[in-house]
């Protein structure tokens, strides 16, 4: 076991794990499913079926748009009903095909299974993860087949699988690794194949003891993955920070990992990876977290993609009171929802329902310069001194000060006594400095 | 798997009130720390001081202290009010310089130096600025130096602890007027000064000098809690400390018979309390670790030159007003690189 490196920065929020325990239960069939072409970063993907076509469950239903974009399949058998739109978690109307189920849950043949992936070229491969429509399922939702294809001249020598759940609430991730082992494993060697990485790592939160001691075992013989334990602290989970915990490279700035020859995938991924090669299987539902203070029954479920919120919640049997604020995703870095017929998307681990208690809202106040944000920044920024930049509309010197290297973690924000929205403010100037710089781009080019 | 339609339709199960739900940015959670908070901590860790010198000064003391805090509190809500913004002294900060402010004065300071002190400390140290944040002194050093160089014979009348109407000399003071003397060729009282030098009783407070300046160890002991508690860096008084023990172990070294020994520099006068409690105010000090390094560095350097060739026997107000003067540069020029800069340039490929 080599050497854990600690990044700089980062805070201990409470991990309110509530369904740390409850296994994972199979959700029961819906009568309606509500399928976003849109669940990917890059290219929405473009609907295959007509208006009242019957489909099959696991049915291609949209094709990828472009290259950076993934496929669509069928939750389920039934008749498409409408081609038209849902409420997206950022609050905008997404383009959905509206599934009514016909009980039937019938299976269309599946993908041929590849149990000799070892013998197989990893192009085949690519093109099965391809096919199966599978996006990273932590949290951005880029597509999985472009992640995995490195240009030739940056070969990738490690492959980190991403176990870490830092985000306190969630415990998809933990359920999915505790019980299903042995199938990530194999996924992770078939990725590892595919990139042609000789280190395999698997870096594990050492709040989840019970799962880095069985994949230990696990691996015991072969030692791939190699199984890392790590300190609870938020974010160890950022893909930048996790390769440095690991590796102690660190991603240049504006750089993609492949640029210090890692690749990292979450190992929900990693799980629907294997599922594609060796099953066949696309990717048409995931483990989701429901949980929270006011859930009656906190736990994870596999959900079908396009089930909505309020579903998931009736699994959870509902609530015992009023929660104050509905998150999609977990508390640092989530999307608080103002209604529950948002679809579950591929990328969607969790649910999260505060109670009024848990609610922080206060009034800002004017920073008082004590330097935490800096502290506790993993980016090395200076968050205190540009929330005040951009609370003047000096989006220059917000720009001069790289906020574009933000990566939105909440650190900063979490940690201010003076209760100031950093996270917002380097949004807006995100979105300002990127808008400039676009036009100015433009400009050139005309 | 269950094939069939579940009936989800059941009445009991509760949905939201989509409502009454929030909406607003991530993160959702807070650690719960508040400016209040702070202020609050830092005028817990100053208590056991202020006890000290009530009990060598009485109700000298307490009315001092009392008298800074209230004209304090009144002075911000009366200029929130005169400059129509909402009364935030329910952050205590008006109320920790109040207290830091008395903390600096001498025990028989009259009621109407108070007075004129916290004007000056809130009204032009703080509020002309804009209030919370945005002051780049410290407001109560602003209101001390004030007082200083327009009432000098008032700020400079130093009770003796149990003697309450001899007035005497800080052990700076007599130590600057021996050294005069040394100088002039007269050194039996210099030598006789650094030969008994009463280090038990700076520690616990028994000599002359202002409230806060008294009693070291109860300083310490605060500023130990603060740190503990991670309310105030330690980079700053450790720093500023150790910059002050540094030369002042240099200058006796180079003469032994001129110069006091560095623990009576450390413990005599106000170092302590600008170390712990002034020179770490949030908002006049660097945000950045380096930055706060060089901040405490200049201070102590800034120190030692006027205690050792300056007029005034004490110079920790100054030093941490000019290094307040500073904080805006240290922390531009000791800002950070983002993680993942490259140390060389990489090329494009």
């Amino acid at each position: 076991m080599s050497k854990i490196f600690r990044f700089h920065g980062g805070v201990y929020p409470p991990e309110e794990k509530l369904a740390s325990q409850a296994g994972i239960q199979v959700a029961p069939l819906l009568e309606k499913y509500t399928v976003p072409l849109q669940m990917h970063i890059g290219a929405p993907a473009k609907s295959l079926v007509q208006k009242g076509q019957k489909v099959l469950r696991g049915q291609l239903l949209a094709e990828p748009g472009g290259y950076v974009s993934a496929a669509v399949h069928s939750p389920t058998s039934g008749v498409i009903k409408e081609y038209g739109s849902c409420l997206g978690v950022n609050g905008t109307q997404w383009p959905a095909l509206i599934i009514e189920s016909d009980g039937e849950d019938q299976n269309q043949e599946p993908m041929p299974p590849i149990s000799d992936w070892q013998n197989t070229d990893p192009k085949i491969l690519l093109k099965r993860i391809e096919d199966a429509g599978i996006v990273g399922k932590g949290g951005a939702a880029f597509p999985t087949h472009v992640k995995l294809s490195p240009p030739p001249d940056t070969p990738i020598d490690t492959l980190i699988i991403n176990g870490v759940e830092c985000e306190p609430g969630l415990s998809a991730d933990h359920r999915l690794m505790l019980e299903n082992p042995d199938q990530i494993i194999e996924g992770a060697l078939i990725v590892a194949h595919i990139l042609q990485a000789k280190n395999i790592y698997l870096g594990i939160e050492d709040n989840k003891q019970d799962t880095i001691e069985l994949f230990r075992e696990k691996t015991a013989s072969t030692g791939a993955p190699q199984v890392y334990s790590l300190k609870v602290r938020y974010p160890q989970g950022a893909e930048k920070h996790l390769i440095y915990a690991l590796t102690k490279r660190k991603v240049p700035r504006g750089g993609l990992p492949l640029n210090v020859g890692c690749v990292v995938q979450n190992v929900a991924s990693i799980y629907a990876i294997y599922d594609a090669v060796v099953n066949g299987k696309p990717l048409y539902e995931r483990v989701t977290t429901v949980t929270g203070n006011p859930v009656v029954n906190p736990g994870n479920w596999l959900l079908r993609i396009g089930s909505s919120y309020a579903d998931a919640l009736k699994l959870a049997g509902g609530l015992k009171e009023q929660p104050a604020k509905v998150i999609s995703g977990g508390p640092m870095m989530g999307v608080s929802v103002y209604s529950l017929d948002i679809p579950v998307t591929k990328n969607c681990a969790g649910l999260l329902f505060l109670s009024r208690s848990q609610l922080s809202q206060f009034q800002s106040k004017a920073c008082i310069h004590c330097g935490r944000c800096n502290d506790v920044c993993p980016m090395r920024l200076t968050p205190g001194m540009l929330g005040i930049q951009i609370e003047n509309d000096r989006f220059d010197l917000a720009e001069a000060w790289n906020v574009l290297d933000c990566m939105e973690c909440g650190c900063c924000a979490y940690i201010c006594p003076a209760h100031r929205p950093l996270v917002q403010h380097m949004r807006r100037a995100k979105t300002e400095v990127i808008a400039k710089r676009q036009a100015a781009e433009a400009k050139k080019s005309s | 798997m269950k094939s069939g339609i579940a009936s989800m339709t059941e009445p009991e199960i509760r949905l939201p009130d989509a409502e009454q739900l929030v909406v607003s940015s991530s993160p959702h959670f807070h650690c719960g720390n508040s400016v209040a908070k702070i202020m609050l901590l830092v005028i817990l860790a100053l208590l056991p001081a202020c006890l000290v010198a009530v009990y060598y000064f009485g109700v000298a003391a307490f009315r001092v202290l009392t008298l800074c805090m209230l004209f304090c509190v009144g002075t911000e809500a009366l200029c929130s009010k005169l400059m129509k913004r909402p009364l935030e002294i329910n952050d205590f900060s008006a109320l920790l310089t109040g207290l830091l402010l008395g903390m600096n004065l001498p025990p028989g300071t009259p009621s109407w130096i108070c007075l004129v002190g916290s004007l000056i400390a809130i009204g032009i140290g703080k509020m002309a600025y804009g209030g919370m944040g945005q002051n780049p002194f410290n407001p109560a050093l602003v209101g001390r130096v004030a007082l200083l160089v327009s009432f000098p014979q008032a700020m400079n009348t130093w009770q003796i602890p149990g003697m309450d109407s001899v007035s005497g000399a800080t052990p700076l003071q007599e130590l600057g007027m021996l050294q005069q003397k040394a100088l002039a060729g007269d050194s039996a009282e210099l030598n006789e000064f650094l030969q008994n030098i009463p280090y038990g009783d700076y520690m616990l407070g028994n000599m002359g000098g202002s409230l806060g300046e008294a009693c070291a160890l109860a300083l310490i002991l605060g500023g130990i809690f603060l740190i503990v508690i991670r309310v105030v860096r330690w980079q700053i008084p450790v720093f500023m400390i150790a910059t002050v023990a540094v030369c002042s172990t240099l200058a006796w070294l180079a003469k032994p018979d001129l110069c006091a020994p560095p623990q009576f520099h450390l413990l005599s006068g106000g170092l302590i309390l600008g170390a712990f409690f002034m020179a770490t105010d949030p908002v006049t000090s660097p945000m950045s670790r380096l930055g706060a390094i060089l901040f405490a560095i200049g201070c102590g350097l800034i120190v030692c030159a006027i205690r050792f060739w300056g007029n005034y026997p004490e110079g920790i107000s100054f030093a941490i007003l000019v290094m307040n003067a500073m904080t805006p540069l240290l922390d531009k020029v000791t800002m950070r690189k983002p993680f993942g800069t490259q140390k060389k340039a990489v090329k494009n490929a």
